[in-house]
């Protein structure tokens, strides 16, 4: 188990080594000079060169990444040029509404797709089944923002019922703060409870016609018992691995879903930071996903061990 | 012991008896209900592109501010490039521009499944190649799943983004934008395919008969990593339908002046509340095509896939 | 005194199957105290009838007619909860993988606690206290350890051991065990069934034991029936039905059945030596930066050699290396050590570039055939690879192709069609005329004949000796089956662990087996004594 344990944690950092590069190169491979942008269009030559110096763009490329990658492992994420902040107190501020949003999708979506996904697998080619894959399919394919403004439409204009966007913070008080994340929530977990239950009802479906359940119905069982403790339990690894590696379209979602809903949050900064051509930021926030990413997905291998005592011993 | 004849053995054989009934793929994916549906949806939808010009469409940047925000189905003018005008019933209403809705609609059609169709394509042949690589050069293995680890990482969406909002915002930019993070799925599929026939017993046959390992690659295991690239491929071809809806949408797709329902959304939510047939007709129409390739891609995962195939 | 009774069960097979019912009109019983096997190929139906009489066929597979009495009680008409009582109550079964049986993710201790949980209100502690003692009672150490261990800690036969108590622990009137051996060992075979017999004699029970291999059924039944496509031929005592048989389907299975007596044809010790291997070596060792750096001895020394128009068989059990000694010499793989010579060439150190002209000299025939032949092409390409590897022309390729399909007895016809179309056996074929058709002159068989049912097996392997006779080919069969050994083997080399344990003439290593290992394991061959008739 410990090597387990100990080459999963190593095998990260060359990901994450990998991601650093990426990003950097990134940015460098794109057309434009960040100088040129900052200083705005009405400046000089001498301007110009000199908020490269003070970038260090004018460097050598290899020197440029090492000073990057020196800072980045320091904490320090740079400077925005648009927000004339820094970054990582950018990204600070940003992170509640992103967090709270993530945060309440993936219980929702867990709650619900995992039984749906079961009782699926059991009467499997049921008339549940068959709905049940139908709504899947239905809510992979319908885009987050068509979903996001059908439901607008229906609840907040029609009905009323909660408001049309806008964020409020926890501080402010529960309940408005809880109203407001609703809506958002309830769409971006349609895309992820479709994925979910898929995966539980294959993989249910899969321990199903295994041997040992065989065995388990031999053994005169009832049947709760079958599904919940020989089934669930063998497909549990495949299911949590999907609600990882889920969570890239969690964050796409994200991006989406606050653009629609005006939520603050990191996903609005990415794209405003596009738009404004922030190279800091854009980098500094693609980081900081994708070290999420990373982690959310380590932990998930970590679980293994306690979901598979093969991996154990 | 005696041998008693092989005809012998053969009619009493319970073996022989047992009439093989394997049905060579192709026909069991033509009776699937999944593939007909789609695949009879994107047939549809494709006449619609192609066929653009001729369904009562005008040109869809044709715009005329006397008729703008119509309701679906009231009647307007537009003035053409020339000066004329002509009299229109605007389907699907007009935006705030006074442009016919449902002429952009459809032309829009064209964008999503160029960029569909392209976007699967090069993140296949990219893939393969590195797949292929992957699975047979021992050394470049680790190096190359690394950095396609590594850019899996990164949330997809986000790597597109980045891409096309950096670069010029072109058709050519959205498709690499959208087929690079594609890219390292695909590779891990061929990696894992490759890795899995070599070890088949027909591939070891084919070494013992002194078969060269280009042939082996060419005739033995490309032809088996068909099916399920195939069914990856439609996959990738939804998924690249939604994500340049998505660009489009948020800002950082393609440039306003070409036709995307996601650009057509884009400039249609500011009125959302008041005219909401900007945003409805371009997200049913998005809607209903990634469902029918993805129920074509359902339909081809369960005929196609070699687990579902039973064996006698 | 019947424990239990089927009478007229007929089960339908869903459309499209090879005939309308699985089984149809069967009709036999099972005493106190008495095992019945219930023999057949595969395909005939022994499976569905076990899990009809359980209760557990699926939707697809309904009983249409018939009735299966247990003590007296219909379970066709049982209601779900009624059945669900008497499993493991008053019927239990244990199946074919013990590997697979079991829930990896519950410790096997668990696993027999919610047998007890589900059908007795014991208390904890009475409950581990009665596994505890069935445990034990299938003779396995440190019940305790046992308990607590998950399945894959465990070994097949120690697997399969705690099927046995799982499936005894309440003492049931009916015990159905289906091929419980098939995936053994020879030697935990031969301990499995002495428990069962052991078992049934102290505990009474009904045992219907279904099986396809006569081996087995020589060893421990009281009596057999045979089933083929659905249907039951015959029925009757061991000893009537084994050597007296009367329905020609019977009979023509027991003919199939090798004996354990080697043939005895006399091998020429002058012919030409055709491979020759000296102190072979393979080891493995795994690499990795938590690994344990243990090196494994696949293969240690192993020095063999075979004669034109001889057969050496290498037998041994699963591990023992036989096969990792097989693709050596086919340089699927490569020796870590040692000299492997064809006709004096040396052939274990050569870079591949430079083996390409001596491949076709030794070729493979494997194990699985349904997994021997590429899908997506057809039977003509995959004969015809080889001679066009070597620059055979097309056209003569083709006729090559034809000729040998006659000679495996298939019709040459066959050359447009698909692998999917073919039955195991004329797959089987198939690749062995792939293998002959670069004009080799070893031919290596891998268990070419595990897979298939006993009366296919005795065809290919009457074809492998006419073809061995016919083209004066020297010939390298790795087997576990000692009865496949005894009838197509004139040497034999034992192998276990990686080393040859006995080499020598057949007729000596069977009749006078030295290795303490060679004994054991013939001494559990299961019907070793035993005389097959045909009448």
């Amino acid at each position: 188990m410990y090597s387990f344990l100990a080459r999963r944690l190593l095998a990260t950092i060359p990901v994450l080594l990998v991601v650093a590069v990426l990003v950097f190169l990134l940015l460098r491979l794109t057309p434009g000079d960040p100088a040129a942008i900052l200083a705005g269009d009405a400046a000089s030559t001498e301007q110009i060169a000199r908020i490269r110096a003070s970038l260090g763009l004018d460097r050598p490329i290899l020197v440029q990444f090492g000073i990057w990658f020196g800072n980045l492992l320091s904490g320090d994420l740079g400077e925005s040029f648009y927000y004339k902040q820094r970054v990582t107190d950018l990204i600070g501020q940003r992170l509640e509404p992103t967090v709270s949003l993530a945060a309440f999708t993936i219980l929702i979506a867990v709650l619900v797709s995992v039984p749906l996904g079961v009782a699926a697998a059991w009467r499997f080619g049921g008339w549940f089944d068959r709905m049940l894959m139908g709504f899947s399919v239905l809510g992979f394919s319908v885009p987050v923002f068509v979903l996001a403004y059908i439901l607008i439409w229906f609840v907040s204009l029609k009905l009323g019922l909660l408001p049309v966007q806008g964020y409020q913070r926890l501080a402010d008080g529960f309940w408005p703060y809880f109203r407001h994340l609703i809506l958002p929530s309830v769409t971006l977990s349609v895309i992820y409870i479709a994925l979910i239950a898929r995966v539980t009802r294959a993989s249910v479906l899969e321990a199903l016609g295994e041997d040992y359940i065989r065995t388990a119905r031999a053994k005169g069982l009832p049947e709760l018992r079958v599904v919940v403790r020989h089934a669930l339990a063998n497909a549990a690894v495949p299911i949590v691995t999907v609600i990882g590696i889920g969570v890239a379209l969690l964050i796409g979602g994200v991006v989406v879903t606050e653009s629609v809903y005006a939520i603050p949050g990191l996903g609005r900064l990415t794209v405003d930071a596009v738009l404004a051509r922030d190279f800091p930021t854009i980098q500094g926030v693609i980081l900081f996903f994708s070290f999420v990413y990373v982690l959310v997905n380590l932990l998930v291998d970590l679980s293994y061990v306690f979901l598979d005592p093969r991996i154990r011993y | 012991m005696d041998t008693p004849g092989l005809k012998q053995y053969e009619a009493l054989s319970v073996e022989s008896a047992a009439a093989l009934r394997q049905e060579g793929a192709w026909r069991r994916v033509q009776r699937s209900w999944s593939v007909r549906i789609g695949g009879t949806a994107l047939v549809v939808l494709v006449a619609v592109a192609l066929a653009a010009p001729w369904l009562g469409t005008v040109d869809p940047a044709l715009f005329d501010a006397g008729s703008r925000d119509l309701l679906p189905g009231e009647r307007g003018e537009i003035t053409t490039l020339e000066g004329a005008t002509l009299h229109h019933k605007f389907l699907m209403g007009s935006d705030s521009f006074g442009r016919d809705i449902y002429s952009r609609v459809v032309y829009g059609t064209r964008v999503s499944l160029i960029v569909g169709v392209c976007a699967a394509l090069v993140a296949l042949a990219f893939g393969i190649v590195f797949g292929l690589c992957a699975g047979y050069l021992r050394w470049l293995d680790g190096i190359l799943m690394r950095v396609m680890d590594g850019l899996m990482a990164i949330p997809a969406i986000l790597i597109a983004i980045a891409l096309v909002g950096l670069w010029r915002a072109s058709l050519v930019t959205v498709i690499v934008a959208i087929a690079v993070p594609e890219i390292p799925r695909v590779t891990r599929l061929v990696r894992s395919l490759v890795l899995t026939i070599r070890e088949e017993p027909y591939v070891e046959a084919a070494i013992a008969l002194g078969t060269p390992t280009w042939k082996i690659m060419l005739g033995h295991i490309l032809p088996n990593t068909v099916a399920p690239l195939v069914v990856q491929g439609t996959f990738i071809c939804a998924s690249a339908i939604l994500v340049e809806a998505i660009l489009s949408f948020l800002g950082v797709g393609l440039p306003p002046d070409i036709p995307t329902w996601g650009n057509i959304m884009a400039e249609g939510r500011i009125q959302f509340v008041s005219y909401p047939h900007n945003v409805f007709f371009p997200g049913v129409f998005l809607a209903v095509t990634v469902l029918a390739v993805n129920i074509l891609g359902d339909g081809l995962r369960d005929t196609l896939d070699p687990r579902m195939a039973r064996r006698v | 005194m019947n424990v239990m009774e089927a009478r007229g069960l007929t089960i339908a097979l869903p459309a499209g199957g090879d005939r309308k019912e699985a089984v149809s009109k069967v009709s036999f019983s099972v005493k106190r105290g008495e095992i019945l096997c219930l023999v057949g190929e595969s395909g005939s139906g022994k499976s569905v009838i076990a899990q009809g009489i359980m209760g557990l066929l699926p939707r697809t597979l309904p009983i249409t007619a018939g009735a299966t009495l247990l003590e007296g009680e219909d379970t066709v008409q049982a209601s779900p909860e009624r059945l669900r009582a008497l499993r493991a109550t008053r019927m239990s079964m244990i199946f074919q993988e013990p590997m697979t049986a079991l829930n990896p993710v519950m410790t096997c201790g668990e696993q027999m606690d919610e047998v007890l949980r589900a059908h007795t209100a014991l208390a904890p502690p009475e409950r581990r206290r009665k596994t505890l003692a069935t445990v034990q009672e299938v003779l396995l150490p440190d019940p305790e350890r046992m308990i607590a261990s998950y399945p894959h800690q465990l070994s097949g036969g120690q697997r399969q051991r705690i099927m046995i108590a799982m499936a005894l622990v309440l003492e049931p009137a009916l015990l159905i065990a289906d091929e419980p051996t098939t995936a053994l060992d020879v030697t935990t075979q031969a301990q499995i069934l002495n428990l069962i017999r052991e078992l049934q004699a102290r505990h009474g029970m009904g045992v219907l034991f279904i099986t396809h291999d006569f081996g087995v059924v020589a060893e421990i039944a009281h009596r057999v029936a045979v089933l083929r496509l659905g249907e039951l031929v015959e029925v009757g005592d061991r000893d009537e039905v084994l050597k007296r048989p009367q329905h020609e389907y019977t009979r023509m299975l027991i003919g199939a059945v090798p004996t354990l007596q080697p043939h005895g044809r006399k091998a020429d010790p002058g012919a030409p030596l055709v491979l020759e291997t000296k102190n072979l070596d393979k080891i493995y060792v795994d690499r990795g930066w938590f690994a344990k750096h243990r090196p494994v001895h696949a293969a240690k020394s192993v020095s063999l050699s075979i004669r034109r128009g001889q057969t050496l068989g290498i037998v041994g059990e699963s591990g023992s290396g036989k096969s990792t000694v097989a693709r050596c010499i086919v340089r699927l793989i490569e020796p870590s050590g040692g000299e492997i010579r064809v006709h004096g060439e040396e052939i274990a150190a050569r870079s591949h570039r430079a083996l390409r002209p001596l491949r076709r000299r030794v070729q493979i025939v494997f194990q699985d055939p349904y997994r021997s032949l590429n899908p997506r092409r057809t039977v003509g390409d995959a004969i015809m690879e080889g001679p066009l590897n070597y620059g055979v022309p097309r056209a003569e390729a083709r006729e090559r192709a034809r000729r040998l399909l006659e000679l495996v007895r298939m019709d040459p016809a066959v050359l447009e069609r698909y692998p999917h179309q073919f039955s195991g056996g004329q797959r089987q074929r198939i690749c062995i005329a792939r293998a002959l058709a670069v004009e080799p002159e070893l031919l290596v068989a891998d268990e070419p004949v595990s897979a298939l049912d006993v009366s296919v097996q005795a065809q290919v392997l009457a074809l492998l000796e006419e073809i061995r006779t016919r083209l004066d080919l020297a010939m390298l069969f790795i087997t576990h089956d000692l009865r496949v050994a005894a009838q197509v083997c004139d040497h034999v080399a034992v192998m276990s662990s990686g080393e040859v344990v006995e080499y020598g003439p057949a007729e000596e290593v069977f009749l006078n087996p030295k290795h303490a290992y060679t004994q054991a394991l013939f001494a559990a061959a299961p019907g070793r004594g035993f005389v097959f008739g045909t009448a």
